[in-house]
């Protein structure tokens, strides 16, 4: 039973309120707003979040996630076990449990994914499809720093995963839904690898555009792009189905337009909401939920720039900065100050890294001592008319910190661009000083975070480091996860010595909802899967 | 006249043409490339160099060009970036949604703003002309996202009339044989899916027509004006022809050369310009889709957009041109 959403939300839930009503008499059609339309449907060539949002709702992994946190946790693998080398990794897979099409999840399938991935060639080999096997599995089929070596089906429900060498992310990044498991027969009928058609117009599968079989709760039902793309309930599906029963994702592109999408009952929540809505929605009955930061914002130093390798100047402008201050003026609920460069749930946390409080005298006192007791000038970078969900508003950032260094003596020369100008600014060229930027972890890995800003020599932070390289690299194969948490803290600490930007914060992103969803599973790592959403009317 | 049109059509060639040159070096003389928009934060230079590999963006402009231009010469627009879809299908399947947006528009500039043009002359001078003066100059200057969040947010969000986002309610089942929803429901006899289609037109094409109906309010006011005080209606009026004839054939037919001009102008605009409307609606049209390429640097949707909207425009100032000698057998066009 679909009802139509629109008109009767606001009238009808004042004079219902009280009976909360049975799992059949609610509106069983969920609507949520994105921002853009998926990139495509399948998942292993996707990277993006609105991919990943619809993907984990069509798809499972071997691996997934403690609903609400950043935890790896069974998902098709109900166990798994790491020979001692790291090196082989045996999963006794979930039975009973089908792909849409109605064949069988089983151990073969499992190989036939990782092989699917592991011997693409040709476009789908380039980073702009397969982006995350690429980065995370060191290459493809003949490529000498590829990780997989092959997979064996043991039995019907055992799968067998052998490694060139150990990664410690192995467990935690196979639950990104790039690493979901696809249905092979699906796989094969809609050429999923049929990608390419030249080299200058590749393009998507004819699976990857109506086609996506995996095993979650939901299958895929329509895709109008530019409008919305809407899932069912898979009425076969192992697990607890939930009351929803219909899922639409709607494109809204302008972070105004959806507010007063769900102002006006259109739709029934969205995600990032703009740090200045949350305060007016909650006041309006709209239910507003924070996610456990995944994120960090910092204020990254370009060494290439004379002044900022010296660490005398560099300590003094961690001293300048009131990071508390800059939390509860200008970034949304929930967000902690930070003190490195992984937010506090992640492996590896250091709870005891050299931090450095605001002190405005010390950082006067350190400029002096660095000779500028006359005033320092530097250039400072940031991105404008983009809101990312560790930086929700980056002028504003940009205007307190600029104020807070002010005061201690340094002028800034503010340069702003435009996102993607930005982008290839700070990224592909040296002509950057102090920058905002920040990254969402994909999945819980230290790697993730640390490994991807300082894993090597960049544009961006412009130092050359060698012992950090070193350490990060050999953390990275250190197949035990306790035994890599140690080498992560004492990298954080390192870093934290080393200085080569300063960890400004963990911003909470925002969802806001229509007061008739009860329960959403707001996920630190976005995995958010909607059987287990709970609606009151 | 069809040698003369025919005419026109063929001179669309070299226009069409130079504009390829102008459109090809201006789309890549803008800063950032499309690896970094389809990328993301953390592209290593190695990845962008292979997206610039495997699109071409890394051999010489001119060769870049002279492929793109052997392209089109074929009808291939190429592949969106983004969406990895052809362009040609991208922009036909968006262009009745801008289309029909327009269409609308345009039919409420032109329907309101003639007439009250018209009535503002009339009483030049009076209350209700400064009021349509003062109306129209408001049009003009108010920001478009400005007045649709206030369109949105008064018939929305406070009256719940109308809807904010969309083309149709999906609980509406509809056929959609030619991509025009409303004109889809009328053939049909879909009653219900036109009504919503239309609802939901409604408060965009108000958004868009604004600029548009201020400005021919303006012109047709100014233009009557002119007219009423010509020799021929004077003389008309002392030779007491009757005062119907001099308005239908002396004043109005008059006048409105000046305001069709107007009228072909706003409507190649409404195309191009539906872009924040639309992207504020979250209307599935060309210019919500035409906003975001640019953001990404699509380069060929960009590029083949801007070239339909170019060939768009010169259409209508056919269509301008050939209905000058309807109005006014003196203006032949040669």
């Amino acid at each position: 039973m679909t009802l139509v959403l629109t008109g009767c939300v606001q009238s009808q839930r004042d004079d219902e309120g009280g009976d909360s009503a049975a799992p059949s008499d609610v509106n069983s059609t969920f609507v949520f707003a994105g921002s853009s339309d998926p990139s495509g449907l399948d998942p292993a060539f996707a990277n993006d979040g609105e991919s990943f949002r619809i993907s984990r709702n069509i798809f499972e992994g071997l691996i997934g996630v403690e609903p609400g946190t950043a935890e790896a946790a069974p998902l098709l693998a109900e166990t798994w076990e790491t020979t001692e080398d790291g090196l082989s990794t045996t999963f006794n897979l979930k039975a009973d449990v089908t792909f849409h099409d109605g064949t069988e999840f089983n151990a073969e399938a499992v190989c036939t994914n990782f092989e699917r991935w592991y011997n693409w060639t040709g476009i789908a080999a380039t980073e702009s499809l397969s982006y995350y096997y690429g980065s995370l599995f060191g290459g493809f089929a003949g490529d000498e720093n590829a990780l997989y070596e092959s997979c064996s089906a043991d039995d019907e429900l055992t799968a067998t995963i052998n490694l060139t060498r150990p990664f410690s992310g192995f467990i935690a990044s196979l639950s990104l839904p790039s690493f979901a498991m696809q249905s092979p027969a699906a796989m094969e009928e809609f050429g999923a690898d049929d990608v390419g058609g030249s080299e200058e117009a590749p393009e998507y599968s004819e699976y990857a555009e109506a086609h996506p079989t995996g095993t979650g709760p939901f299958t895929f039902e329509s895709w109008n792009p530019g409008s919305e793309v809407v899932l069912q309930a898979y009425p076969d599906y192992w697990g607890e189905q939930g009351q929803v029963q219909e899922v639409v994702f709607r494109v809204i592109d302008d972070p105004t337009a959806r507010r007063q999408a769900l102002e006006a009952g259109e739709i029934d929540g969205y995600d990032l909401v703009a740090p200045a809505d949350t305060a007016a929605l909650d006041e309006a009955g709209f239910n507003v939920m924070q996610r456990d930061p995944f994120t960090v914002l910092y204020l990254g130093f370009n060494q290439t720039v004379e002044e900022l390798q010296d660490p005398l100047v560099r300590e003094a402008i961690a001293h300048a900065i009131d990071r508390d201050a800059l939390v509860t003026q200008v970034l949304p609920e929930g967000t902690e100050a930070a003190t490195q460069f992984i937010p506090p749930v992640v492996n590896g946390y250091n709870e005891d890294v050299t931090t450095y409080d605001y002190d405005p005298e010390r950082a006067q006192e350190l400029l002096a001592e660095a000779g500028y007791e006359d005033g320092l000038e530097l250039t400072f970078n940031y991105p404008v008319n983009i809101s990312r969900p560790y930086m929700p508003n980056p002028e504003e950032i940009f205007v307190a910190l600029s104020g807070q260094l002010e005061q201690v003596g340094i002028t800034v020369n503010p340069v702003a661009d435009e996102w993607v100008d930005y982008l290839d600014r700070i990224q592909g060229t040296a002509d950057h000083g102090i920058h905002l930027l920040g990254w969402t972890g994909d999945y819980n890995d230290t790697d993730n975070f640390v490994g991807v800003f300082f894993g090597a020599q960049g544009n961006e932070w412009g130092f050359d480091n060698q012992e950090l390289f070193d350490a990060l690299g050999e953390a990275r194969q250190i197949p035990d996860p306790e035994e890599a948490a140690v080498a992560y803290q004492a990298i954080n600490e390192q870093i934290a010595q080393f200085q080569p930007g300063v960890p400004l914060a963990h911003p909470a992103p925002s969802l806001a909802f229509s007061p008739r969803v009860t329960n959403y599973p707001a996920s630190p790592v976005n995995d958010e899967v909607y059987n287990l959403i709970e609606l009151s009317e | 006249m069809l040698r003369t049109i025919g005419r026109r059509l063929l001179l669309l060639i070299p226009t069409l043409f130079g504009l390829t040159v102008l459109l090809f070096f201006w789309v890549r003389a803008l800063p950032g490339g499309p690896a970094a928009a389809l990328l993301g934060e953390r592209a290593t230079p190695e990845a962008i160099e292979r997206i610039n590999e495997a699109y071409g963006f890394n051999r010489p402009l001119p060769e870049q060009y002279l492929t793109w231009l052997g392209r089109l010469a074929q009808g291939d627009f190429g592949n969106s970036i983004e969406t990895r879809r052809p362009v040609l299908e991208e922009f036909a399947n968006r262009f009745p949604a801008t289309l029909e947006l327009s269409v609308l528009a345009l039919i409420i500039a032109v329907g309101i703003g003639i007439p009250l043009g018209y009535w503002a002359a009339r009483n030049h001078g009076k209350l209700f002309d400064h009021l349509s003066v003062g109306a129209s100059l408001l049009g003009i200057t108010i920001p478009v996202f400005f007045l649709a969040f206030m369109l949105k947010w008064l018939f929305a969000v406070q009256l719940g009339w109308l809807p904010t986002t969309g083309r149709q309610d999906r609980s509406i089942d509809a056929t959609h044989a030619t991509g025009f929803y409303v004109l889809d429901g009328l053939l049909t006899g879909e009653f219900d899916a036109a009504f919503n289609a239309f609802t939901h037109l409604l408060l965009p094409a108000m958004a868009l027509a604004t600029i548009p109906l201020a400005i021919i309010v303006r012109i047709t006011r100014a233009s009557v004006l002119e007219v009423v005080n010509a020799d021929y209606v004077r003389t008309g009026r002392a030779k007491g022809v009757s005062k119907q004839i001099i308005r239908n054939r002396f004043v109005l037919r008059n006048a409105m050369l000046p305001v069709v001009t107007t009228i072909g102008l706003q409507a190649g605009l409404l195309i191009s310009g539906a872009v924040l409307t639309e992207t504020v609606f979250a209307f599935p049209g060309i210019g919500a889709f035409l906003a975001n390429a640019i953001f990404a640097r699509d380069f060929p949707v960009l590029q083949g957009f801007v070239l339909f909207i170019a060939i768009a425009y010169a259409l209508i100032n056919l269509i301008v041109d050939v209905s000058y000698s309807f109005i006014d057998p003196r203006v032949r066009i040669q």
